[in-house]
């Protein structure tokens, strides 16, 4: 993992004085709402329904036994027992006081963390890979880059006030787990015929109101070049962005409305001026960053673990829980193990301050003190021996944690929605609730198969629901909440936007709804073909049908 | 229809905390949508934003707007669900928010 | 109107340089002041990378902040100091709050209209930070860089 020097260190600290200042400034009336806004947010500080909200960076979803454990100490002392995993991989406090918040970045700066940039538009927490490093799929580790661009992002003079939020994922495994199709800039590590690493670089993908699949401006940017040619990117943005409409603001309009071909030329000729000195990327700053991310020293064991095999034949829940919750690592013998933060009817992606403890002696004891967020709202250990992972089960099983349904039905991706959220226009997670209660027999889970259903509360698309296999999306129609289904979204490698169905449902009609459209599949499918397979193979006509009536195709 | 006004309420978020408060009748802010003003007609609502722009001013709240709400029987409901989101908790969380230390609306708890 | 300097000796705040300035639109028509030192105010909607001739007769260059959510003007004096580089006076006018300024520093304005604003809070934002991540437009050495510097002394 990387760690902070001097010079880190330094620059949180100055963070957290001058957010000390501007906090007492506004509480004073120095400042007035409009001025202090943007400072707050550019700290993830929100206002939000009932308290004010503190997003909390966790730099490409990182962090160690340590830092979960100031994590878990911050929600006890200074909110109420909990935080919430977000879709971006950071942590979100929902009872923040704005009077304890300096306190909250100065605990954060302890343990080498911050709030920089979780909101605001700006440059956002770089995300990636959740089994990042550990993956057996992975051509390299993509962290290095994702903290060379966390810091050179880190207050970007020139890209601080850009037309809207900007937010870049980078993954180095051919199968996208990061989701970089849909993000503003996504970039797809290759290695050419030298064996060099160079990036395919991603631009104008998205959620929101305008969901699209990015385009690819370059296959194979050379890895110094990165910075310069990031550097073209946004200034082209910030220069020639929309800034009169905030919904027409992100970059993929700019991408749309100029065409693919004339965005890129912009970049190229862009990038052809800047003088390159001062941004190419220094050989051995990249060095001592992935010097962080070597991989941990395992040990050479087996593939076979006995007493992982044991288990699994005595204790058939284990055994499903193993089936579903881990992946192959990339080193014989071990395994990553994904905690599920879904437990039946539970709210997908909290943890109490005590889990989060848990979670982090389990890092220390059988991770090499590595545990990861994913966008999916979970929890990773991603370097552990297969003979381990039977105690790991028994401890989180203890704990709550141990649910089987990771990539399953009741593996559900839901923002905050309406119960929380400022801006959203109905509630998501007891949507997730009563879905997940629908589908809590494992075994049905296991017949449907991996598949994603994600839950947004309003358009801004949090909850990823336009790359859900099956997305839901909350709305307000006169003061009622409703809900439209889309199908077929992906956000892999072969990226996809969701198709809505028909008209929308109420809240206590989804969940059958939902039901209604497995069932179809379970009908339909034919051997071994997973849910997203069948949509694309069948179309949404079969679906409309059972949900709508024949009158509907 | 007997008892039931509609009318608009003042409310805001508390500046130091974020807490959400409502403006009452002696110009101080509750947690309890119940000790709210109840504006009946535009000029006395007028009078509440008035009132909210001089607090923001002092840095007592932030963020102050007018919601429409009804009362009856002396117990005060926001008609919206985001408003009566911030009048209880969130309905996910019984245990937390207004609606766990008891100072919700009665009222306003009968449905989110 | 004051307008504080960023350059120089410390950071005095001076009147605003009454000498001519024109607009875009004025130069466009040939207007062209005979006194040496002519302000030029640029929008921040121009493409400020077809203006090289322009901006060499100026010595001054005003840049827009319409309101100060709108970055533009943070671009457009890169270019002018990185790619022209524009020795003269880059001058920030609008909405221009004081947690800004070193961003506006770091980008190559070296003065701020700031009207009738209390200049502390702007000389405090200056100072804010000593630890910076990435080259712009003012002589700040970045991080990576400071490390590599350490690397070759030890």
């Amino acid at each position: 993992m990387y760690r902070y020097d001097e010079f880190d260190h330094q620059f949180v600290r100055e963070r957290t004085a001058q957010f000390r200042d501007q906090a007492d400034r506004r509480l004073k009336g120095e400042l007035t709402e409009d001025e202090f806004r943007p400072l707050r947010l550019m700290n993830g500080l929100y206002l939000q329904l009932h308290a004010y909200m503190l997003r909390v960076a966790i730099p490409y979803g990182t962090l160690s036994g340590r830092q979960m454990r100031q994590l878990a100490l911050i929600a006890e002392r200074w909110d109420r027992g909990y935080g919430h995993f977000t879709t971006r991989q950071n942590i979100q406090y929902n009872w923040i006081k704005l009077e304890d918040t300096a306190d909250i970045l100065a605990a954060l700066a302890d343990v080498e963390m911050h709030a920089i940039q979780t909101s605001g538009n700006c440059i956002r927490n770089v995300t990636t890979d959740h089994w990042a490093g550990a993956a057996a799929d992975e051509i390299a580790d993509p962290r290095p880059v994702a903290e060379l661009l966390r810091q050179w992002s880190s207050l970007h003079p020139e890209f601080s006030y850009l037309p809207r939020k900007f937010k870049i994922a980078v993954t180095g495994a051919p199968n996208d787990r990061a989701a970089v199709k849909v993000h503003d800039i996504g970039l797809r590590m290759h290695r050419n015929d030298r064996n060099e690493a160079g990036w395919e670089v991603i631009v104008g993908g998205g959620q929101g109101r305008t969901p699209l699949v990015g385009v690819t401006v370059r296959d194979f940017l050379p890895e110094p070049e990165l910075i310069g040619y990031l550097e073209a990117i946004m200034r082209v943005y910030n220069l020639y962005g929309r800034r009169d409409n905030k919904y027409k603001a992100r970059i993929k309009i700019l991408v749309h409305e100029l065409g693919a071909e004339k965005f890129k030329a912009e970049v190229e000729a862009e990038y052809a001026r800047k003088p390159e000195a001062s941004t190419e990327v220094e050989e051995r700053e990249l060095t001592r960053i992935a010097n962080y991310f070597a991989p941990p020293s395992l040990e050479k064991l087996p593939r076979w673990s006995a007493g992982f095999e044991d288990a699994r034949i005595s204790n058939p829940d284990f055994a499903r829980w193993a089936r579903n919750n881990l992946a192959a690592h990339n080193t014989d013998g071990y395994s990553i193990v994904n905690i599920s933060l879904k437990p039946t009817g539970g709210i997908p992606g909290d943890a109490s301050a005590d889990q989060m403890r848990l979670m982090a002696d389990l890092a220390e004891k059988y991770s090499h003190d590595e545990l990861r967020v994913s966008h999916a709202q979970n929890i990773v250990l991603p370097h552990v021996k297969k003979d381990d992972v039977f105690a790991i089960w028994q401890a989180l099983d203890a704990a709550g944690l141990s649910a089987a349904n990771h990539g399953l039905a009741g593996d559900i991706i839901a923002c905050p929605g309406l119960d929380y959220c400022a801006l959203a226009t109905a509630r998501a997670i007891p949507v997730a609730q009563s879905i997940s209660r629908k589908f809590a027999d494992l075994d049905r889970q296991q017949e449907i198969g991996p598949i994603k259903i994600n839950i947004s509360g309003c358009i801004n698309a949090c909850g990823h629901h336009h790359v859900g296999h099956i997305g839901i999306l909350g709305l307000d129609k006169k003061g009622e909440e409703y809900y439209q289904i889309t199908l077929g979204g992906s956000s892999s490698e072969k990226a996809s936007i969701g198709s809505i169905l028909g008209p929308g449902f109420a809240g206590h009609e989804v969940a059958d709804a939902i039901e209604k459209i497995l069932d179809t599949y379970l009908k339909l499918r034919e051997p071994q073909e997973e849910f997203l397979a069948a949509y694309r193979r069948l179309g949404a006509k079969p679906f409309k049908e059972a949900l709508y009536g024949d009158t509907a195709a | 229809m007997s008892g039931l006004e509609k009318g608009q309420v003042m409310t805001a978020n508390r500046l130091r905390d974020g807490i959400a408060v409502f403006l009452t009748r002696a110009g101080t802010w509750s947690e309890k949508i119940d000790e709210a003003t109840l504006a009946l007609e535009p000029q006395a609502a007028a009078a509440l934003e008035l009132r909210a722009k001089q607090d923001e001013l002092a840095t007592v709240v932030t963020g102050g707007y007018l919601i429409d709400a009804e009362r009856r029987d002396g117990r005060i409901r926001a008609s919206h669900i985001r408003e009566r989101m911030r009048t209880l908790g969130p309905t996910v969380r019984l245990d937390l928010g207004k609606q766990a230390d008891g100072t919700a609306g009665g009222f306003a708890a009968e449905g989110a | 109107m004051a307008t504080l300097r960023l350059d120089g000796e410390g950071a005095p705040v001076g009147a605003s340089i009454a000498a001519e300035e024109i607009t875009l639109i004025q130069w466009r028509e040939g207007v062209r002041p005979v006194a040496a030192g002519f302000a030029l105010a640029i929008p921040n909607t121009e493409d400020i990378a077809q203006l090289s001739e322009a901006v060499t007769e100026a010595a001054t260059i005003i840049l827009a902040f319409p309101a100060f959510m709108d970055g533009r003007a943070y671009s457009q004096a890169r270019v002018l100091r990185e790619r022209f580089g524009f020795r003269g006076e880059i001058r920030a006018r609008g909405a221009l709050v004081p947690d800004q300024a070193l961003f506006m520093a770091r980008a190559g304005f070296t003065a701020l209209e700031i009207g009738d604003a209390d200049p502390a809070p702007f000389l405090d934002a200056l100072g804010a930070y000593s630890v910076f991540y990435q080259y712009a437009a003012d002589a700040a050495l970045p991080a990576h860089h400071l490390r590599a510097r350490r690397r070759q002394a030890a």
